[in-house]
């Protein structure tokens, strides 16, 4: 299988959020993979080049200084027919589901999103994937080439460093891309914290938080403590505690850490969705019956106004113990 | 202006979904079934454009077995001006249901197409930007917010890294997020009213639509279950077990 991976950019550089389809490819493209990278004066192609691609195609061009579905799909799609690759694969995200469906429709190609494995079977395709709110998981048979490919992030982790170091091409943009669509501003609350995908450590908070200054106090005070990101459920999110960025959920962000610490959530099946692939889950909430203790490893019973910030002080005074 | 929404029938989100005894489905027995909870919001979206006088039409469109005529009916009831099923008992992947509306959209030229940004049963998040594709036109998926002026739609659109503006001329594929709106209820006015409502019935022949499913579901299981874990009695007691057991800090 000859892969097309698309990496994750904001236009101006290279996402991490890359990661996880580079090593699908290390895994999936028995006959290599291309990297595509697409923005204007775009930083970070090179830190790509350590992972084993035959190239680095780095795609620079005024038109593309935002990521825009419309501008970035023609790009894409134009590489994939050049190459004659087989799937053309990108890390699941708001990014690459705007951006690979509207690949798949250009090129007439089937889709898989979100995948977890994907195996040969009697010459077919065979991936798995959530479906129902990761509820249950799908066997899906898939037939036809190319074949658009989003990877869940958690599945596939982070792709091994190679010794050699693969070209970084200047590649052109076709001619004709389309400037219909127009890239007004972008929001965020930002803050200094790793990206919630990203992190070793997450904590999130949900409703019994109160409002944002209590969250960011609670929540983000824990979470700077650990070095990690801070999460919301999105009851939190709806009543305006938390940003609509911080929501992990079925219809927020799927984060698979090291460490989870769920303050104040009863853990709703949506909740669950995004967040029981993480590694060890701790539950702190004050009632004993919620549903979040099932799935947790480590379980307090306990109000978080007085264990949150006990938990912080002990964290801190026992820092480098 | 008018406006295009298609409507999936799904199973009701509050349901609990099992696979079923030969493992190829879901449990279908007594399953309560209801209108994608994002295509909700995307026909809400519509009919409040069309009472802010931005809006002349609102056109449902579903694709299914008949028994879809009962969340076409739904969306009458909602205020959708009148409805169309597409009706095939295929099992369709995306392109399919991509091409089916790609050839109603055609067939109805609205300025504006609504939709919900997935739905709840596969969750694959694709034929919105599959259809703006295929029409060649532009997209705006994950709205939170729409704003029509002078021709064009101002969109937010919630994205992992922000609420991020775009505007996009119509005609336009928009798909709608979880925060665009708050669905009403329907009244039973609404109700009543919606029997007498047109409802179209064609079939993807009659469009020149001849769907080729390359992505099937073959089989259906439900994740491995996380075991239990334990109860700790107090703040120093998990310090020391995420430092000592898990290992994580």
């Amino acid at each position: 299988m000859k892969v097309l991976v698309v990496a994750e950019t904001n236009g101006e550089r290279v996402l991490e959020k890359t990661l996880p389809a580079i090593a699908f490819a290390q895994q999936k493209a028995s006959d290599g993979f291309t990297i595509l990278a697409i923005g204007n004066d775009l930083q970070g192609a090179e830190a790509l080049a350590g992972y084993g691609a035959q190239v680095v195609l780095a795609v620079n061009h005024p038109a593309l200084a935002k990521p825009l579905a419309e501008r970035y799909a023609p790009v894409i799609a134009h590489y994939a027919q050049q190459l004659g690759v087989d799937a053309v694969v990108a890390t699941t995200s708001t990014f690459s589901r705007d951006v690979l469906a509207r690949v798949a429709g250009m090129l007439d190609a089937p889709m898989l999103s979100d995948i977890i494995t994907l195996e040969r079977t009697n010459g077919k395709l065979v991936a798995k994937r959530p479906i129902y709110s990761a509820n249950l998981i799908g066997t899906f048979e898939v037939e036809g080439t190319p074949v658009v490919i989003t990877v869940r992030g958690p599945a596939w982790g982070k792709p091994e460093p190679k010794d050699n170091t693969s070209p970084v091409q200047a590649a052109e943009a076709p001619a004709d891309i389309p400037t219909r669509s127009e890239w007004l501003s972008l929001r965020s609350s930002g803050g200094g914290r790793p990206d919630l995908t990203q992190a070793r450590v997450v904590v999130s908070g949900g409703r019994p938080l109160k409002d944002p200054e209590t969250f960011e106090r609670y929540i983000g005070g824990l979470a700077d403590v650990l070095g990690g990101a801070a999460g919301a459920t999105r009851a939190a999110v709806d009543a305006g505690i938390a940003p609509n960025e911080l929501q992990v959920g079925q219809t927020g962000k799927t984060v698979a850490p090291e460490l989870y610490i769920a303050v104040g959530i009863s853990g709703s099946v949506q909740h669950l969705a995004g967040m029981k692939d993480s590694k060890v889950i701790v539950a702190i909430n004050i009632d004993p019956e919620a549903p979040i203790f099932q799935v947790a490893d480590y379980g307090l019973v306990a109000d978080l106004y007085q264990a949150v910030p006990e938990l912080i002080e002990l964290l801190k005074n026992n820092k480098g113990a | 202006m008018k406006i295009l929404v298609s409507v999936k029938r799904v199973p009701d989100p509050y349901a609990k979904i099992t696979p079923n005894a030969t493992g190829d489905d879901i449990n279908r027995d007594g399953l309560q079934m209801a209108v994608n909870p994002f295509d909700e919001i995307a026909l809400e979206e519509a009919i409040r454009l069309k009472e802010a006088g931005k809006a002349t039409e609102v056109v449902a469109v579903s694709i299914g077995g008949a028994e879809c005529q009962e969340q076409l009916r739904t969306a009458l009831a909602m205020g959708a001006d009148r409805a169309i099923l597409v009706q095939t008992d295929a099992s369709l992947d995306a392109p399919s249901v991509a091409k089916i509306l790609a050839a109603v959209f055609q067939r109805e030229q609205p300025q504006l197409m609504l939709m919900g940004k997935q739905a709840i049963d596969m969750d694959e998040n694709q034929v919105g930007q599959m259809l703006a594709a295929r029409l060649n036109l532009p997209q705006a998926t994950f709205a939170s917010k729409i704003s029509i002026e002078n021709g064009c739609a101002v969109v937010e659109r919630e994205t992992d890294n922000g609420i991020e503006a775009i505007r996009v001329p119509l005609p336009a594929i928009i798909t709608a997020d979880l925060r665009l709106n708050q669905p009403r209820y329907v009244a039973l006015t609404g109700i009543v009213r919606a029997r007498t409502k047109p409802l179209e019935t064609l079939t993807p022949a009659q469009l020149g639509v001849q769907p080729q499913v390359r992505v099937r579901l073959v089989r259906v299981e439900a994740p491995p279950p996380r075991k239990a874990g334990k109860r700790v009695s107090d703040v120093q007691e998990l310090v020391r077990l995420l430092r000592e057991e898990a290992r994580v800090i």
